[in-house]
């Protein structure tokens, strides 16, 4: 296949850590296939070609703090068949989302010296706030593995094979024991969006939630159970919905009822 | 006479978002900006009010690229306040999860990100097709980085998830960390391939006569723990790095810029500083490795920090080896901290730097009050430092070739931009 036949990728970051972008250059083993079946047209964090869209696929990691990143998106939008959101932030606003609780004037206050320089946005949102997104791959960082799945199933016009049932089934699968159960521990496994394999209880400690709310999760009778059962307060709950995926609205809306 | 504005918006090939504006008018430079225009991010105001225990895995979201920086900084901060002492087994696991992040770190930037400038190429995939092989061992050299930060962290190389006050949640098996031997032996090897490919390139002839900040132990090649020493004649402990370093606002960058009082000096953090103050700490086959392709004591040209970052890959995958032949289950993984109204001071060498945190925790265990100055914030001013002598030594250029002479010098340092949470943008005005 020539260049000229290759679907054209774009990568775009908006406010973020990199991860998710670098979880792309992690496929080592399977890197260099991925460039050969596509065109890598952007991808600042790993060239300097800068070319223009359209683009058949574009990945978008981060979220929106800036007027002028809520610009660039629905420009992006435009030149893009297929948008995928990568990530916390892109699909939930992610950690920096934790001003959207707080005045963020105050949160300007306390980090610079001069915040009449800073622009930014009174909340961090997800990318599916400002334009139509055709897909969203969770995590805190993404699974390498289920962003090649993406990419191979939208470059094959098929639905990609990714779960939305609870992180639980996971730990089932894995042969962990369950820590809530079995150490008293608080997991929000139960209410979260299987994607990193298990990771936490495996380590012996609860799931914070990187993946974000599964569908329809009972948050509920999960907090209840951290505050009745596991002895926790209304801040260490409060706190465990408030984290990487905060502004997602299952777990924002438990968040508020413990404030 | 002419005017000239070089702008480069958007850096290529580093991490987070940066640009650089340079005016230049009758030959004479006016004005050179290295501005961060990554958004802020706001870590230090949403941490205040967060359990000790939970601040770990949200500062590794400050950056993809080096999270165990971010984490054992603030772990090794809240065992300061708390009085934990980790035992020898705990601490040679967190050297080596960090020898993990310096290999994959090192080995991304030296290979994907930088060494295509020195080959004339826009990037590593027009690499592949020159020199596959290359770009393969290259890839392995970074996995193998990756596998030790999953078998140490949890089973993640990105933000793992078994760093902890007091140690780790679940300590490795020793069969684990046995089976990383080979690939380590194989990355030994690599590493002086690597040596010799970037000790051959062609570098500009630029020396600089740094402030080099660094960790130094007084036994190892500084990672995880040290006192803060210059070149010269600073030797200070973690409490006292506020008293002589501090950070201010300018109106071009949404990081702040570090500096060292009095005079509000820049000085230089990363590879060239560690190599310099800890150069008789390195394994005599670093320091062969170091005379066989050129180098001295202390280099001083910044275009050489590809060298040095390769020659850090080798220190570490050799200490990286030690560890792992010698290392034994601890009886405990952890040590559980006794909370205490404290304050904690942790510092480490991330891939590109010093990086310092410091926070107030309440008798309750929650953070009252946090700062965390990351490594590139520090670098902002010797960078700007070293594109004035850049563009005064290549002012003769076309645009686009002085452009990418600056953008190689911004590479120099690996900035990390998303890191400069609290922020990069080139512009290079010709009037």
């Amino acid at each position: 296949m020539s260049a000229r036949e290759k679907p054209r990728l774009g990568v775009f970051k908006f406010s973020s850590c990199d991860g998710c972008q670098l979880s792309l250059l992690d496929c080592e083993l399977e890197l260099l296939a991925v460039t050969d079946a596509v065109e890598i047209a952007y991808f600042l964090e790993a060239t300097r070609k800068d070319m223009k869209g359209p683009f058949d696929v574009v990945l978008v990691e981060g979220s929106i703090t800036t007027p002028h990143e809520a610009e660039l998106i629905r420009q992006i939008r435009k030149s893009a068949k297929v948008l995928i959101t990568i990530g916390a932030c892109a699909t939930s606003g992610g950690i920096q989302a934790l001003r959207n609780f707080a005045d963020v004037n105050g949160f300007l206050d306390i980090v610079y010296a001069r915040p009449d320089y800073i622009e930014t946005l009174d909340t961090a949102t997800p990318i599916a706030d400002h334009v139509q997104v055709d897909f969203e791959l969770r995590g805190c960082p993404i699974n390498k593995y289920q962003l090649l799945e993406v990419l191979n199933a939208f470059l094959n016009h098929r639905k990609p094979n990714i779960p939305n049932y609870a992180e639980c089934i996971e730990c089932k699968q894995r042969g962990t024991v369950c820590v809530m159960v079995a150490k008293g521990v608080a997991c929000l496994g139960p209410v979260t969006q299987a994607g990193c394999g298990g990771l936490c209880p495996a380590s012996h400690r609860g799931c914070f939630g990187c993946f974000g709310p599964m569908e329809s999760p009972n948050t509920t009778a999960l907090a209840d159970r951290f505050l009745n059962e596991l002895g926790q307060d209304k801040g260490t709950v409060l706190r465990a919905f408030r984290s990487f995926n905060a502004n997602a609205p299952a777990f924002r809306e438990e968040s508020l009822k413990h404030e | 006479m002419s005017n000239r504005v070089i702008k480069v918006d958007a850096l290529a090939r580093v991490e987070g978002e940066g640009s650089l504006y340079v005016r230049v008018k009758d030959n004479e430079i006016k004005e050179v900006r290295f501005g961060i225009f990554e958004p802020p991010r706001f870590f230090e105001a949403f941490l205040q009010g967060r359990h000790f225990m939970e601040v770990p895995d949200i500062t590794a979201r400050i950056c993809g690229i080096c999270p165990i920086a971010y984490q054992m900084g603030a772990i090794q901060a809240m065992e300061n306040a708390f009085g934990v002492e980790v035992p020898g087994p705990i601490r040679d696991l967190r050297r080596l999860i960090y020898c993990g992040e310096w290999i994959e770190s090192h080995a991304l930037h030296v290979y994907m990100l930088h060494a295509p400038d020195f080959l004339g190429l826009s990037d590593a995939i027009q690499l592949a097709k020159s020199n596959r092989d290359l770009v393969q061992k290259a890839l392995r050299l970074k996995k193998i980085g990756n596998d030790l930060l999953e078998a140490v962290g949890g089973g993640r190389a990105i933000h793992p998830v078994n760093m902890r006050v007091g140690g780790f949640f679940r300590t490795p098996r020793k069969a684990e960390i046995r089976a990383l031997i080979p690939d380590l032996e194989w990355a030994i090897q690599a590493s002086h391939d690597t040596i010799r490919l970037v000790g051959g390139f062609n570098f500009p002839d630029i020396e600089q006569n740094y402030t080099f900040v660094s960790l130094r132990h007084d036994r190892e090649y500084a990672i995880h723990e040290g006192r803060v020493v210059s070149n010269r004649g600073l030797d200070i402990g973690l409490p006292e790095f506020l008293d002589h370093f501090d950070e201010e606002h300018v109106k071009h960058s949404n990081a702040l810029h570090g500096f060292q009082k009095p005079g509000k000096q820049p000085y230089h953090v990363g590879p060239l500083a560690r190599y310099a103050i800890n150069y008789d700490r390195l394994h005599p086959e670093t320091l062969s490795a170091a005379k066989s392709a050129g180098l001295g004591p202390v280099v001083r040209n910044p275009f050489q920090s590809i060298v040095v970052r390769s020659l850090e890959i080798l220190q570490v995958c050799l200490d990286a080896l030690t560890i792992a032949k010698n290392y034994e289950e601890p009886d405990q993984p952890h040590t559980e901290p006794v909370v205490r109204a404290a304050v904690g001071y942790g510092a480490t060498e991330a891939p590109r730097g010093l990086c310092f945190h410091r926070y107030e925790i309440d008798d309750q265990g929650l953070v009252k009050t946090a700062r965390i100055m990351p490594p590139t914030a520090q670098n902002q001013k010797i960078i700007e430092s070293d594109l004035w002598k850049v563009v005064a030594a290549h002012l003769s250029l076309p645009d686009e070739d002085l452009k990418w002479r600056c953008e190689q010098a911004i590479r120099n340092y690996d900035p990390c931009i998303s890191c400069a949470t609290h922020f990069l943008k080139l512009t290079v005005d010709r009037e």
